[in-house]
């Protein structure tokens, strides 16, 4: 029964999605345009990559709030990496591997431990992006290789499909694949559900949830890297906040925060919603900080609808039955 | 102890008197260290800015402190604090002959108001805490944004009254530092002497064992988010009379230092333990390693890499005692 209600969810958000790009291209100007899809893509990137792991950390019923703050080390790192001598070739592979290493502490402490994940990532949050700070200050690297820098920017053959698209969608397959058709995909749900059942179903609940968080380290030190050659600015900020935007983008798209339940195809869903539209407000000029309005309402409606559509489902099935029992 | 009132406490406050002592010592250490290597640091004026620091971020620990311990979180402290702080200082430029109660009983009114919000929404919504906050966070944020835009209420847009409450002090004793200490003395006196607080730590322990047991689960979820914004509220008021300057950013991000405090004062966020003495000791100590690292020259940006050092550290060491009163338990049990 609860499948036919996601199911629904899932509708109902691919359906608004629908309605908000069509309604943005006819209604807001510039929005239709090629020169704005190839930003509403570059600005919806950290979000839709971030997302992917956060999607399956949420489904085993955990969560990892610490992912900004490691985009924003890997970003310091890559500033002083670069200003140390070191070649670009040589800064990426490095920077993603220490991100999978930072993935990793949050994953020993909140598996091996056996703490709970919430508190922990609060406290590698603020520990990241403390680190962030100490690596680079409040100081800026700017000069990398336009090489890198253009083929972030850049489009493919210079028509309206940016580069990085290519990697959303190789990402997003690879995820969706080990998700939904994969037997470790379906483990997750079932550490979600119930993670004692499924300990005793033979299932390795803590090893499962520990890869997860090394991917989701290494994706968003991956991100970080992306975040500063599309800006051309490693900085120790890079990021902050986006936590939020991937935990809203995620929950919007119909994955419990109990786990559990979800899918990925309604989490991309949700990151394009919501990207699509800040960028049509933005373009009517409402002020980016006032969009906050706009996140923090999607997320608190995004799990209190489906609550009420259930909590009147069950009402008026009760009242039907009592009608049958008296009639 | 001839305690009557509290039996479920008798156990658990030896483990909570140690938990707050290792606090205290590592305030006494951290303290006696820096004051060697810089004997200015236990300057008067230096204590004052220290306890006058402090008195903000424990007011909102106590309440943050309440919330965690009914097992559920509050992150949305900063932008009510920023929500009361320029909703009080926009008041008082408007009508400076406004006495100092009425701004403080407005910012309590404003961050209840927030605070009921997101109790229902909890309850009654039954979206979980963190997703509430987390959403009504960005909600009063925007919405300070969208009512102040880039604008400021400067400090000499304010009556003196209203600032000088921020330097003033009863017997030696700031404003401000009293106010803290009324607030969570009382916070703690309640959560531990009184059916209201009790009832919030059976229902950290156990929310279904709690409804099960009759307890008003919905209103006292409510009265605790209820507490949670009025502090925040409270502090907002604080805040303007301390800075002066208020702008749409006031606030923000303190929610992490908030649940810092509190978790690193040893009130664990599943639920049903800590104190709010705790919470306060948590904030303490967090300002005093701030003013401890600029004294001490060293770089201000490791600051919060030590706060998320120190919340890590925290919660491994109640997970371990955890575990040692869980084994202890057992142990006992299969005796019997």
């Amino acid at each position: 029964m609860f499948r036919g209600r996601l199911a629904s969810w899932d509708a109902i958000i691919l359906a608004l999605t629908v309605v908000v790009l069509v309604v943005a291209s006819l209604g807001v100007p510039n929005f239709g345009t090629s020169r704005n899809f190839t930003f509403l893509v570059l600005d919806l990137m950290p979000i839709a990559l971030v997302a992917l792991p956060m999607t399956l950390i949420i489904v085993t019923g955990e969560i990892d709030l610490s992912v900004a703050s490691i985009l924003g080390l890997a970003s310091s790192l890559m500033g002083w990496f670069w200003n140390n001598g070191l070649s670009i070739e040589t800064i990426i592979p490095l920077v993603v591997v220490i991100g999978a290493v930072l993935g990793a502490v949050n994953g020993l402490l909140v598996n091996a431990l056996g703490l709970p994940s919430l508190a922990v990532t609060i406290g590698t949050l603020a520990l990241y992006r403390g680190l962030a700070f100490v690596v680079l200050g409040d100081g800026a690297v700017a000069d990398f290789p336009f090489t890198y820098t253009g083929w972030v920017t850049g489009t493919i053959g210079g028509g309206p499909v940016p580069n990085v698209l290519i990697l959303i969608v190789a990402l997003a397959v690879i995820f969706g694949i080990v998700l939904h058709a994969t037997p470790f995909g379906r483990s997750l749900y079932a550490i979600g559900a119930n993670d004692k059942a499924a300990h005793f179903s033979g299932i390795r609940v803590a090893r499962s949830k520990f890869w997860l968080y090394v991917a989701s380290g290494a994706i968003a030190a991956l991100v970080g890297i992306l975040w500063t050659l599309r800006y051309s600015s490693a900085r120790a900020d890079n990021g902050s906040g986006l936590e939020l935007a991937v935990v809203a983008a995620v929950l919007l798209g119909g994955v419990s925060i109990f786990g559990g339940k979800g899918n990925l195809p309604g989490v991309l869903a949700g990151v394009v919603l919501l990207a699509a539209l800040q960028n049509a407000l933005r373009l009517q000029d409402v002020s980016g900080q006032a969009l906050n309005i706009v996140t923090g309402a999607l997320l608190v409606l995004s799990v209190l609808l489906p609550n009420l559509a259930s909590s009147l489902r069950t009402a008026l099935q009760r009242r039907k039955r009592r009608q049958a029992v008296t009639s | 102890m001839a305690t009557v009132a509290s039996p479920p406490h008798a156990r658990q406050n030896p483990l909570a008197k140690t938990r707050e002592l290792g606090i205290v010592i590592a305030l006494a250490a951290l303290v006696a260290y820096t004051t060697v290597s810089q004997p200015r640091f236990l300057s008067a004026q230096s204590i004052r800015d220290i306890l006058l620091n402090t008195a903000i971020l424990a007011v909102m620990a106590a309440g943050q402190a309440v919330v965690v311990i009914t097992r559920n979180i509050d992150l949305s402290v900063g932008s009510v604090l920023g929500v009361s702080a320029f909703t009080v200082a926009s008041m008082m430029s408007a009508d400076p002959g406004l006495p100092m109660v009425v701004a403080l009983v407005t910012g309590l009114v404003v961050g209840a108001v927030a605070g009921l919000l997101n109790g229902v929404l909890v309850r009654y919504g039954r979206v979980p805490a963190l997703v509430v906050t987390l959403g009504t966070m960005y909600i009063f944020r925007g919405l300070i944004y969208s009512w102040a835009g880039g604008g400021q209420v400067n400090a000499d847009e304010l009556p003196t009254h209203f600032l000088q409450f921020a330097n003033d002090s009863i017997l030696g004793v700031p404003w401000l530092v009293l106010i803290a200490l009324v607030v969570v003395g009382g916070v703690a006196l309640l959560m531990r002497n009184y059916r209201l607080g009790r009832e919030l730590y059976a229902m950290g322990s156990s929310p279904s064992a709690a409804e099960l047991a009759g307890i008003k689960v919905a209103r006292n979820l409510l009265t605790a988010f209820i507490v949670s914004g009025a502090l925040a509220g409270l502090a907002g008021v604080l805040f303007a009379s301390r800075f002066g300057t208020i702008d749409a950013s006031a606030g923000n991000g303190y929610e992490l230092n908030v649940v810092a405090a509190v978790v690193v004062g040893g009130v664990a966020v599943s639920g049903g333990s800590g104190t709010v003495w705790g919470a306060g000791l948590g904030a303490l100590l967090l300002t005093v390693i701030g003013s401890a690292l600029t004294v001490l020259d060293i770089n201000q940006f490791w600051q919060q890499a030590i706060v998320g050092a120190l919340i890590v550290l925290a919660i491994c060491a109640d997970r371990i005692v955890a575990v040692r009163i869980a084994r202890s338990l057992r142990k006992r049990d299969s005796h019997v």
